[in-house]
């Protein structure tokens, strides 16, 4: 306690020592506030990287569906390129007044110039859902569709990408300009991005969309959810009720508590040498998944859930033992339901870490690139948050603004179930006025 | 009150013998905290334990229905006998014991459901009820016996939270008498009760004890003197004096009773 | 499959039902007012819901383990079998790898199964028809789940059905026998904690111990070059990559530095300034503000570092002069300091608030000033509390895996110096277990052996801090 003696020394003036308890509290308020900007900083440079992905420009094409291209018994073996080729050539020569004649380029690369690489997979697909378009021929043939423009157009468009005559850019002035003029023609729109929300990944920006990883994590989250809770609250409910005191207890205890700061990856090593390696279970499945997640949350389900108990009023228990009831009884019929709002929070804020959770995901290999939505539990899957990192990885600028999305998207999911449980305690904690 | 008798005897009394403790020591741990207490609880009558806080007798009716079982280190030694049946007999169901023994504890437990589903608890978990039918029947003549039937009969939904403290406190009753048991033990019911709410539940008693055996624990000998017929005296883990109410509060064969019915000890 | 798992739920209600309210005499031989001795209708209902949904999930649980595997052999023999080749070599064994995914692929394909039968039998010493066999194999085992398994859960609930409803028979008590059930659920449930951490250790330390029997244990501790890579090439043998650990965890050490040197001072004067200075309004909102960093992802974190951290901090750096190596430790450290960040600050909280208002106000009483009485009085008095709060921090930053995996380096390097490009060791365990991994190789193994160490350091600040803060409370709490 000398510090206590120190400060009342007298040759130290008062205004000396108040100039250093404002600035200390000056220094305090701007660490808080700096981590508030850095974290408005974070949300708003993710939302403004996630805004172009919201969008996508698409060009009006009037493709002809000739038997000739595409056989209507097998259409999957059509010239898709060729009539795509055709169609952007029809296209340009109509709109021939309106577009500088130099603009124009060959026949040749016009359509790879202007549409996005997948799009002829694109028309195919869309085809092939609407069987009705084919056999027919001459103008009846003829079908307006709206397919994506190519990744750099679309990165231009949206004031990402600047045209250089350098070799090697990705949109040469030539063709931004071209681009500009079919826009102000109406020809090429800007539209909702609607694939990011229904479709699964894509070699190709413009056409990878996120409902496979959030399939993938929505299964991997069930699974993890029917594992870890009834076993968490299980083992809760012994560690309060039924385990003897003793060395042996202590033990299980420690081992929960040290369990819970085991680092992520480790669970990953652990599903990898024993789930796919010793039981042979399918690589990169939900089920595998959400069974490391299970394992990874179980701990934080135990002691939220054990904590949650042991704030149970005793008198609760005493009267229902009272009335003949017996202990597992007065649990199940009094305290659990009691406890219920606590463990529930609990388990769900467990629930939405594990959403979060990439690491040990990657190591069991839901990070397979899949070009459609997860059947079910047991075939390969791919993960939001693993998606993301997939995504950050690619070179090509889309995926970044992609990648932005999907955050943006984790993140909303995140808050709301965050929401959920905050309003979920509420609810039912109002509902006993105690 | 009938003033038959003066002294305790085991045999002969007005009245048939419920229960009977002999010899009954309860340690927790090392700490002795009955010992070796010899008592009988007549049927269809109140009777009152007294003495200072700590003194043993909220464990001594606890041990009445193996409340204490719940404390791993709770030891008991000495015999309990209701009616035929010995309580510490290790082929007693406890769950049936309690439903034989009824417990209405110091602050008001209700459960955090509805009223009904309050009273209607212990003949659901005892199965003694199977119809919808049955369970009302029920919850209406134990709410009735607990006098607190025309205060909630329109409202059973409600939670049982809800109500007052000494509304709470008998619906605690009626929830202890719904499973028919013979015994109703009293741990200090009134302590957490205003005057008023208080008066009511002594009136209760005065009515229950026709149908009911009661054991009470209070710290009030005011109480003791208005509720029971009959009063026991603990000091220290010991049974230091029992007798007819009226006997124990004017004439203490004990001098220990005549220092704390007096006042000069407490 | 998903059907598969609602079936014992299903069965167990139909056996609870039939318990509660069919006056089928077999089922419930105890009625009336007896129940004491043979429990109630209810009692025997609920013992028989759990004793057929018990038989319905065992079967399940017992499919879903064993299933998989036997497949699994199966479709290799049938890959095997034609070649009659061992997959004993490296090649080999990649080469089956790829024939498998072939398998799989054609068995998950739309093409009809008669038309696999066909080409499996076509010819034998063809690989075309051995994938196809296989593929066989796993189509049939698709399609003979598809009803056997449903069939076996249904079965295993009714046989747990039965023998639940003839427990009164016997003389056991239906109340009783469900909760002496209950109860070793309980206690398995219970144990599974456990059996996690025997799991983690045990594959750990096999999968470790098969390491070091291949690179000894001496060179892995002090080794000074990690290059685990150059074991890949086939004609080498183990031991010819190198496999020392210590520039791994020297490029942890560096990244969870600067991440301390970013989160301690942010983190205990936000937290000394929400205690000691902020009104209680100011701190309602600012407290949930600092716990929404604690609840982002770390890919998120990850994300944030590349795309919008390294690009300012390498223009931040040319500006004063510095050069940023790309995947810099310092944007990874930063970046993971803002993510312990809560974590010191909320814990750092949770120490001032627990020192006793008494010493405050026994310091105020002699005319300290706020800034006097915090920093000579309650930080000293927290300090055991923080530093144990700085331990489960810098445990948390040695474990993260996706910031420094997408922000730091892959290459080991033997420097401290922050500007440079590092690796840790979570980024070097997932580099070397994506994509292939057989467990043959040093390469793989030395994943789990960088796994255990990890483990260890971890768990040892662990102990260390709950060892600080406990001597702490044990002063305080008198």
């Amino acid at each position: 306690m000398s510090g206590l003696l120190d400060l009342v020394k007298p040759r130290r003036s008062l205004s000396r020592r108040k100039r250093a308890d404002r600035l200390f509290a000056a220094c305090g308020a701007g660490a808080v506030f700096l981590v508030v900007l850095w974290i408005g900083f974070l949300f708003a440079s993710l939302l403004v990287r996630a805004l172009p992905a919201m969008t996508a420009y698409e060009i009006a094409l009037t493709v002809q569906l000739e038997p000739e291209q595409i056989p209507p018994d097998n259409p999957r073996r059509g010239n898709w390129r060729g009539v795509l080729a055709q169609a952007v050539a029809d296209l340009l020569n109509a709109e021939a007044q309106t577009l500088d004649a130099e603009l124009i380029p060959s026949e040749r690369v016009a359509a790879k110039l202007l549409l996005s690489k997948g799009a002829a997979a694109e028309l195919r697909s869309l085809v092939i859902k609407n069987p009705s378009w084919l056999g027919k021929t001459g103008t009846e043939s003829a079908r307006t569709v709206f397919l994506p423009v190519s990744d750099s157009l679309d990165q231009y468009a949206k004031g990402l990408l600047v045209p250089s005559t350098q070799d090697g850019a990705l949109v040469s002035p030539k063709t931004a300009e071209l681009f500009d003029q079919l826009r102000q023609a109406g020809v090429v729109q800007r539209k909702f991005a609607w694939r990011f929300f229904v479709r699964a990944d894509s070699r190709f920006p413009a056409l990878a969309g996120i409902a496979g990883a959030v399939k993938g994590s929505l299964l991997a989250i069930m699974v993890c959810l029917f594992l870890s809770f009834p076993v968490g609250v299980a083992a809760a409910v012994w560690f309060e009720d039924f385990a003897p005191e003793g060395r042996r207890t202590d033990l299980f205890r420690i081992n929960v508590y040290n369990l819970a700061a085991v680092p992520s990856i480790i669970f990953g090593l652990l599903g990898l040498a024993v789930f796919l390696n010793f039981f042979s279970m399918p690589r990169g499945a939900p089920l595998v998944g959400g069974m490391v997640l299970a394992l990874m949350t179980l701990p934080t389900v135990i002691v939220v859930s054990a904590s949650a108990l042991r704030a149970v009023p005793s008198n609760l228990r005493e009267a229902a033992l009272a009335l003949g009831a017996s202990r597992q009884e007065a649990i199940l019929h009094h305290v659990l339901p009691y406890a219920l709002p606590g463990i529930l929070t609990g388990t769900i804020i467990g629930l939405a870490r594990a959403f979060g959770e990439t690491a040990p995901l990657l190591l069991i290999g839901m990070t397979a690139f899949l070009t459609s939505v997860p059947e079910g539990i047991s075939s390969p899957a791919t993960a939001l948050p693993a998606q993301i990192f997939l995504w950050a990885d690619q070179p090509e600028r889309g995926f970044a603004a992609r990648a932005s999305a999907a955050i943006v998207a984790l993140l909303i999911v995140l808050t709301l179930v965050n929401l959920a449980a905050i309003l979920l305690r509420e609810k039912m904690e109002k509902g006993r006025s105690r | 009150m009938t003033q038959t008798q003066t002294t305790a005897t085991t045999e002969g009394a007005d009245n048939e013998i419920c229960l009977e403790a002999r010899n009954l020591s309860v340690r927790y741990g090392k700490v002795q905290a009955v010992k070796d207490i010899s008592l009988v609880v007549r049927a269809r009558q109140v009777t009152a334990l007294i003495g200072p806080s700590g003194c043993g007798k909220s464990t001594f009716l606890r041990a009445i229905n193996r409340m204490n079982d719940l404390i791993p280190t709770c030891v008991v030694q000495g015999s309990v006998r209701l009616g035929e049946t010995e309580i510490y007999d290790p082929a007693v169901e406890v769950e049936a014991l309690r439903a034989r023994i009824g417990m209405v504890f110091q602050k008001p437990n209700p459960f955090a459901t509805s009223i009904y589903n309050n009273v209607a608890y212990g003949p659901r978990v005892q199965g003694l009820v199977r119809h919808r039918r049955e369970t009302d029947e029920r919850v209406e003549k134990s709410l009735r016996r607990a006098g607190l039937w025309d205060e909630v009969k329109d409202r059973l939904k409600e939670s049982g939270t809800s109500l007052s403290g000494g509304q709470q406190q008998r619906l605690c009753i009626a929830r202890a008498i719904a499973a028919d048991p013979e015994v109703v033990l009293m741990d200090e019911p009134c302590s957490a009760l205003d005057p008023i709410a208080t008066a009511r539940i002594e009136d209760l008693m005065d009515e229950l004890r026709a149908r009911y055996t009661i054991v009470i624990v209070t710290h009030s000998m005011q109480q003791a003197a208005r509720v029971s017929k009959r009063t026991a005296f603990f000091l220290l883990g010991e049974l230091v004096e029992e007798g007819a109410t009226g006997e124990v509060f004017t004439n203490p064969q004990d001098e220990r009773t005549l220092n704390y019915v007096t006042g000069r000890m407490g | 499959m998903g059907f598969a798992f609602l079936l014992p739920w299903l069965v167990a209600a139909c056996g609870w039902m039939a318990c509660r309210w069919s006056p089928v005499a077999w089922l419930s031989p105890v009625a009336g007012e007896g129940q004491h001795a043979q429990g109630t209708a209810a009692q025997l209902a609920r013992l028989v819901f759990l004793t057929s949904l018990l038989g319905g999930l065992l079967v399940l649980l017992l499919w879903l383990l064993l299933e998989p595997p036997v497949i699994a052999q199966r479709s290799t023999q049938a890959l095997l079998a034609s070649e009659a080749q061992s997959a004993s070599s490296r090649q080999e064994r990649v080469a089956l790898d790829l024939l498998r995914t072939k398998a799989q692929n054609l068995a998950a394909g739309d093409r009809p199964t008669e038309s696999l039968k066909v080409e499996a039998l076509k010819d034998e010493s063809d690989s075309v028809a051995s994938v196809a066999r296989a593929a066989l194999v796993l189509r049939q085992a698709t399609e003979r789940e598809a009803w056997l398994l449903p069939v076996l859960v249904v079965l295993g609930g009714l046989l747990g059905l039965l023998a639940g409803s003839q427990a009164p028979r016997r003389g056991l008590h239906p109340r009783k026998l469900a909760e002496r059930i209950i109860a070793v659920l309980l206690l398995l449930s219970a144990a599974t904690a456990l059996a996690v951490t025997v799991g983690i250790l045990l594959s750990l330390i096999f999968e470790s111990w098969r390491f070091f029997r291949l690179v000894p244990l001496s060179e892995f501790l002090f080794g000074l070059r990690w290059e685990p890579q150059i074991a890949l090439r086939a004609d080498q043998v183990a031991g010819l990559g190198a496999f020392g650990a210590v520039p791994v965890l020297l490029g942890t050490a560096v990244i969870s530095l600067v991440a301390l040197l970013v989160a301690a001072p942010l983190g205990i004067l936000s937290a000394v300034w929400l205690v000691e200075y902020a009104s209680p309004r100011t701190r309602s909102i600012c407290k949930p503000v600092l716990e929404i960093l604690a609840g982002i992802p770390t890919v998120v974190y990850g994300f944030f570092a590349v795309v919008a951290l390294a690009p300012a901090f390498r223009e931040g750096g040319a500006w004063l002069g510095f050069t940023l190596a790309p995947n810099s430790a310092l944007v990874a450290g930063f970046v993971m300091g803002v993510m312990i960040l809560p974590f010191i600050s909320s814990l750092t909280d949770d120490a001032l608030y627990a020192v006793p208002q008494s010493l405050r106000e026994g310091a105020f009483a002699l005319g300290a000033t706020s800034f006097e009485v915090a920093s000579r009085v309650v930080l000293p008095t927290a300090a055991p509390g923080i530093v144990s709060a700085f331990l489960l921090a810098i445990s948390r930053a040695l474990g993260e895996t996706m910031i420094v995996l997408m922000a730091a380096g892959l290459l080991a390097k033997m420097t401290i110096n922050p500007l440079d490009s590092v690796t840790t060791v979570t980024v070097q365990i997932v580099t070397l277990l994506t994509g292939d991994t057989e467990f043959d190789n040093p390469k793989t193994l030395s994943a789990f052996a960088l796994g255990l160490l990890l483990l260890v350091i971890t768990l040892f600040l662990n102990w260390l801090a709950l060892r600080v803060s406990r001597r702490w409370h044990k002063e305080w709490s008198a």
